[in-house]
């Protein structure tokens, strides 16, 4: 499982995170929802090894992952997925997936991988050699998460997934958010402005308000608390 | 005509060895954006372990491969040792712009200051391997030499193969990747700062090639002041930018291109205004088309 305490984060002088703790289990999904602003992405980020913690501590599967480059945190299950479709556009959607998996060295094993993606989102498979900046901003974000998918993750992390999508395409996105979750037994935080939907989808609820937890709890007690809902949901 | 066939001739053969440059240059500001003024030092210093394994062996086939593999080691060495501590601790407001600049700047002075130090105005020689008499068509001989011809076939198969590593192997995604969006390929576990060091080492090994042929192409000697090496480096760059300095495709084009119009001056103009020339054709891409000639309006290219 993973384990946060007391993560304090700084951006030079702005501090984005003030001693944030909070639990995931494994195979949940957490929704982490708050205005623009709260921290979200330093969050990611930070357990992404993108970022340096000032303070705290995070444990994934009780190994420490602070202080731990990217590339080698991928070894150990933890994928990103940053904000706004992170592909790379003068590579082709084959390249973008097996970007993924390069590091696993299993050719066999890779191959799997992309047949479950092209499974799950098989509108890639029609555009395996077109250039990834051909993409609509629909299958830019299947292709993000098709790529961390390619790379086996044991913990997802998902920055604001739904961003600048149709509703249609966003409850697509969610459902395979989902369903991934539960078929491959993830665990996943997924960052979305989206608080609603997220929740909707969500084991549990994490709202952040800047820099530290306003709330937490099941999703679905969150989504009805009316103080929430007021305060941080906006309806 | 036969006068224009032989100027395109000399002028492919040249340019065909600042395309290498400009493919020295091209590799490191993908990798790394910055811009390797110690590329030209580097090809230097690798001509000159050419030129010793040279005379130590007797062999050219033996020289080239070991001064690419030196011109490899010391650009890895550069890149692992100097600059990435460097950009590690500069950033990209005001003058720390410059620090890259005046980094590779510096180290080209330097490594010139070593090789005069070991060297003094001792040359290093790489006599051509091959004859570099014209071939004799109807009569009259030819600029095209068994010795230009196994420069064409060097570079030629330098390309081929560098494409291919770019295009088909797991290596060549790594290092496509991580030039074009090193944070993505970092998530994505791609080891960023080893490629890096790869993409250097790619650099250097070119560099050294084109040291070595364009020695073998003139004097047939280097000394740690050779003017020729100061070309080649001014020639490279003029080529990487007409390319668009982001492709290898565009990098080799920009060589030929440069090396034509070149030779075309040196023939019908005068070979003092060759120099000005280069300079001339920079400006001009610079303002036409600061692209490059294949750089597409869409973003860049593998
Ligand atoms: N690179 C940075 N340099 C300086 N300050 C930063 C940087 N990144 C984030 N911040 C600041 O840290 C705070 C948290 O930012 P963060 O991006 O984590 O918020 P977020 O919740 O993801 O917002 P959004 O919903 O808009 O994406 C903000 O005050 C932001 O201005
Ligand atoms: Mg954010």
């Amino acid at each position: 499982m993973l384990r946060i305490d007391n993560l304090t984060v700084d951006h030079g002088a702005i501090r984005a995170l003030h001693g944030v703790s909070f639990n995931v289990e494994k195979g949940q999904l957490a929704a982490v929802i708050g205005a623009n602003g709260a921290g979200k992405t330093t969050l990611l980020r930070t357990l992404s090894g993108l970022n340096k913690a000032s303070e705290g501590q995070a444990h994934w599967n009780d190994h420490n992952i602070l202080h731990s480059k990217p590339e080698k945190l991928v070894r150990h299950g933890i994928t990103h997925v940053c904000e706004g479709k992170s592909v790379i556009p003068e590579l082709t959607v084959s390249e973008n997936l097996e970007l993924g998996s390069l590091w696993r060295r299993n050719r066999s094993e890779s191959a799997q991988s992309k047949r479950e993606v092209l499974e799950l989102f098989p509108r890639l498979g029609e555009r395996l050699s077109q250039r990834a900046d051909s993409l609509s901003g629909g299958e830019r974000q299947m292709l993000a998460l098709g790529r961390s998918i390619m790379s086996k993750p044991e913990l997802l992390l998902l920055d604001e997934p739904s961003l600048g999508l149709a509703p249609l395409v966003i409850e697509q996105i969610f459902q395979a958010i989902r369903d991934l979750t539960t078929a491959k037994g993830l665990t996943v935080i997924l960052v979305e402005q989206n608080a609603m939907g997220a929740l909707k989808i969500a084991d549990v609820g994490i709202v952040l308000n800047l820099g530290s937890i306003a709330a937490s709890g099941s999703a679905a007690a969150l989504k009805d608390d009316p103080a929430v809902r007021a305060a941080y949901l906006g309806f | 005509m036969f006068e224009l066939i032989n100027t395109l001739l000399i002028g492919i053969t040249a340019g065909s060895i600042y395309s290498l440059m400009a493919i020295s240059i091209v590799l490191v500001w993908r990798s790394t954006r910055v811009v390797n003024f110690a590329a030209g030092g580097l090809a230097l210093a690798s001509s000159f372990v050419g030129a010793a394994i040279l005379e130590k062996t007797g062999s050219f086939w033996i020289a080239l491969p070991l001064a690419m593999v030196a011109g490899a080691i010391f650009s890895a060495f550069i890149e692992y040792f100097f600059l990435r501590p460097l950009l590690k601790r500069s950033g990209d407001q005001g003058a720390e712009i410059f620090l890259p600049i005046i980094a590779t700047l510096g180290l080209l002075g330097i490594i010139k200051t070593i090789l005069n130090y070991i060297y003094g105005d001792r040359i290093g020689a790489l006599p051509p391997p091959l004859p570099d008499k014209g071939f004799v068509v109807s009569g009259e001989s030819i600029a095209l030499s068994p010795m230009r011809l196994l420069i064409l076939g060097i570079v030629l198969l330098l390309m081929i193969s560098l494409t291919l590593i770019f295009q088909r192997t797991n290596l060549g995604l790594s290092l496509r990747a991580s030039s074009f969006a090193p944070e993505i390929s970092r998530l994505a576990g791609i080891r960023v700062d080893f490629i890096r060091t790869v993409g250097w080492a790619i650099s250097g090994a070119a560099g050294a090639t084109a040291g070595i042929l364009q020695t073998t192409n003139g004097s047939g000697s280097v000394s740690p002041e050779s003017f020729e090496f100061s070309l080649l480096l001014v020639f490279g760059f003029v080529a990487a930018v007409i390319g668009g300095i982001e492709s290898l495709v565009g990098a080799v084009l920009g060589g030929l291109t440069l090396g034509i119009i070149l030779a075309i001056i040196l023939m019908y103009v005068g070979g003092s205004l060759v120099f000005i020339a280069a300079f001339l054709i920079l400006i001009l891409v610079l303002l036409l088309r600061p692209q490059g000639i294949i750089g597409a309006k869409g973003g860049r290219r593998a």
